[in-house]
């Protein structure tokens, strides 16, 4: 029991993780129906971000937490304007395409430049171990918790209550009667970029604390569960972004703790296959109507 | 039209003329090692993506996952040629790894391909990850570690004859009515669903047919390089076949071909920065797709731009 215990509680801050990744996903799949392949690796320059800003310029937890969310949010506005705004009205699979290339280009831009080699986070925050029972947690754990759901409030009082989140709601559900409302739709777009991404950025900077590790390739797989985690919860839909990145980060470390941890990212995009098959529309999210 | 049409003879000439050109120019030596293996990349490269722009470019199903077809066809003939060790076992390993990958490919197309579009692009992503790790953990096949000492009976009749056979046979595919079907899925899937063309069948069919010659490709490359490890079949391996559909352009045989040549040359000019090609790829990806969509050749073939048919 305490072994399951403790594997609910790692599960728990792995899927915190994911799920800060899976609603800058969802944000942009519900508002330009695109996958934004390179998502995840706006969450690995994050996490460079934050490892500069803690290595070299010395600076705490909270100041390299926000110095990354800023920068990562410049940057997928830069991303957006430069490579997807001319293909709004292609094809998706151009967009998608595009998203690779943007993707492969932010990775291999990083090897390049920083080069290839696994860094390791330097300790920002205490190793302190807190015993609940037979559970143990340790402050990083707790930090990443309570920085996910502080994150996750914060979203969603702006996607609710600002009259920005009102427009980004308006142009998800349709963008040209969005647009005829006076909503200016390219900057709404923007911002949704922004959010999501500085979401991507602090995601990377916890994911650099727990692990302790970064390379260039980091995002490649997180990127792709916490699309799977996006899909699960029904994409588009917020709520469903956060059930789905606990419930994946959950599964993982079951299937690692309890199964063999060479079939746990297997194991994702089984079950990733089986919710496309058996409920597309995800656990919260609407079924769309195909029309002509 | 007859067989031995002007365009079919010419057609053959220019086949003859390439191989016996090559063949000559290994057997004077002048070509070096490093000249052969690129060219056995070209191979590959063309029948991986004349397999993939099949499925992506004809019948319009994004797949990411050709890479996992590639990894299941060269795995086969590997695990049969290491036993029988003859050019009959490699001939057998060919057609048994295409057979089997073409079966994958109708057992988990018939399931993901009700899919569309991006939700495609990954399950068919998920389906390859997934075939990498199982190569990863199997007793059989070595895991991480991989196989060692394939023995090579890859040489440039056969990487001639499986290329040619895969463009051959894809292009009358595709001219066939059969083919004609998955082009009206790609244009207009409901319209074609509402002309009466069973679209799940024909999208499976396409992928099992593009699966068959992927894992020929596999099986060509395994018995190439003498080793095989599960990381040669990730993600990059699917981008970069990917790459050469998109930029021969979607839905042209010729494309591919001249994109296949062209990314092989690349990759071997570029190999020892291996970072710095990846940037270019990505490059590409991006610059095409802003500036033309629609690669090199658009959606025309060579015999569109030769004029054949009018002359016949």
């Amino acid at each position: 029991m305490d072994q399951f215990l403790q594997q609910m509680v790692n599960g728990l801050s792995l899927g915190s993780i994911y799920a800060l990744i899976a609603l800058g996903y969802t944000m942009v799949y519900g508002i330009i129906k695109l996958i934004n392949f390179a998502h995840g690796d706006i969450y690995m320059i994050g996490a460079y971000i934050g490892f500069a800003a803690t290595t070299y310029v010395h600076l705490g937890f909270f100041p390299a937490l926000i110095l990354s969310m800023i920068v990562c949010a410049i940057l997928g506005m830069i991303i957006e304007r430069v490579a997807y705004k001319p293909l709004r009205n292609s094809s998706r699979i151009t967009v998608l395409i595009t998203a690779i290339g943007v993707s492969l280009l932010l990775e291999y831009s990083m090897m390049f430049f920083v080069g290839a080699e696994v860094r390791s986070y330097p300790k920002v925050l205490t190793n302190h171990l807190f015993h609940f029972g037979g559970v143990r947690v340790n402050m990083q754990q707790i930090y990443i918790l309570v920085t996910a759901v502080a994150l996750m409030i914060l979203l969603q009082y702006i996607v609710t209550k600002t009259k920005t989140g009102k427009a980004m709601r308006a142009v998800s559900i349709d963008k040209d009667a969005a647009q005829l409302m006076g909503i200016r739709v390219d900057k709404t777009i923007s911002i949704t970029f922004a959010i999501g991404s500085a979401f991507a950025g602090a995601a990377g900077v916890l994911v650099g604390i727990y692990y302790n590790s970064i390379d260039p390739l980091m995002g490649m797989m997180p990127g792709l569960k916490a699309f799977v985690a996006a899909v699960f919860g029904g994409i588009g839909s917020i709520p469903g972004a956060m059930i789905g990145g606990l419930a994946i980060g959950i599964m993982e470390t079951l299937v690692a703790g309890y199964g063999n941890s060479m079939y746990r990212d297997a194991a994702v995009f089984a079950f990733l296959i089986l919710i496309l098959i058996l409920k597309p529309s995800g656990l919260l999210g609407k079924n769309e109507r195909e029309k002509v | 039209m007859r067989v031995l049409s002007k365009k079919n003879i010419m057609i053959l000439a220019g086949l003859i003329l390439t191989f016996a050109i090559v063949y000559a120019l290994r057997n004077f030596g002048i070509l070096t090692s490093f000249h052969e293996i690129t060219i056995a990349m070209v191979c590959i490269n063309i029948i991986l993506g004349v397999s993939l722009n099949l499925i992506t470019g004809f019948t319009g199903q994004l797949s990411l996952g050709h890479a996992g077809f590639m990894a299941i066809g060269a795995y086969v003939c590997a695990l049969i040629n290491m036993e029988l060790n003859s050019t009959f076992g490699f001939i057998l390993g060919v057609l048994a790894g295409a057979i089997i990958a073409a079966l994958v490919g109708v057992l988990i197309g018939i399931p993901t391909l009700r899919l569309k579009g991006d939700y495609l692009a990954i399950a068919t992503l998920g389906m390859a990850e997934i075939i990498r790790v199982i190569f990863l953990n199997l007793e059989i096949t070595n895991g991480a570690a991989g196989l060692n000492g394939i023995p090579r009976y890859t040489n440039w009749f056969w990487l001639f004859f499986f290329t040619v056979t895969t463009v051959v046979l894809i292009s009358n595919f595709i001219n066939s009515s059969h083919g004609r079907a998955c082009i009206s899925i790609r244009e207009d899937e409901i319209a074609a669903e509402s002309m009466g063309i069973n679209t799940t069948q024909y999208k499976v069919i396409a992928f099992a047919i593009g699966a068959f010659f992927a894992g020929i490709a596999g099986a060509l490359y395994s018995s190439y390089f003498y080793f095989l490890r599960p990381e040669i079949f990730g993600f990059l391996k699917s981008i970069d076949i990917l790459i050469i559909v998109v930029l021969g352009g979607l839905g042209s045989i010729t494309g591919s071909v001249i994109a296949g040549i062209l990314i092989a040359v690349l990759t071997a000019a570029l190999q020892s920065f291996a970072a710095l090609r990846m940037i270019i790829y990505a490059l590409l990806l991006i610059i095409i797709m802003l500036f033309r969509p629609q690669g090199i050749m658009g959606t025309k073939e060579i015999t569109d731009l030769l004029n054949f048919s009018k002359r016949e």
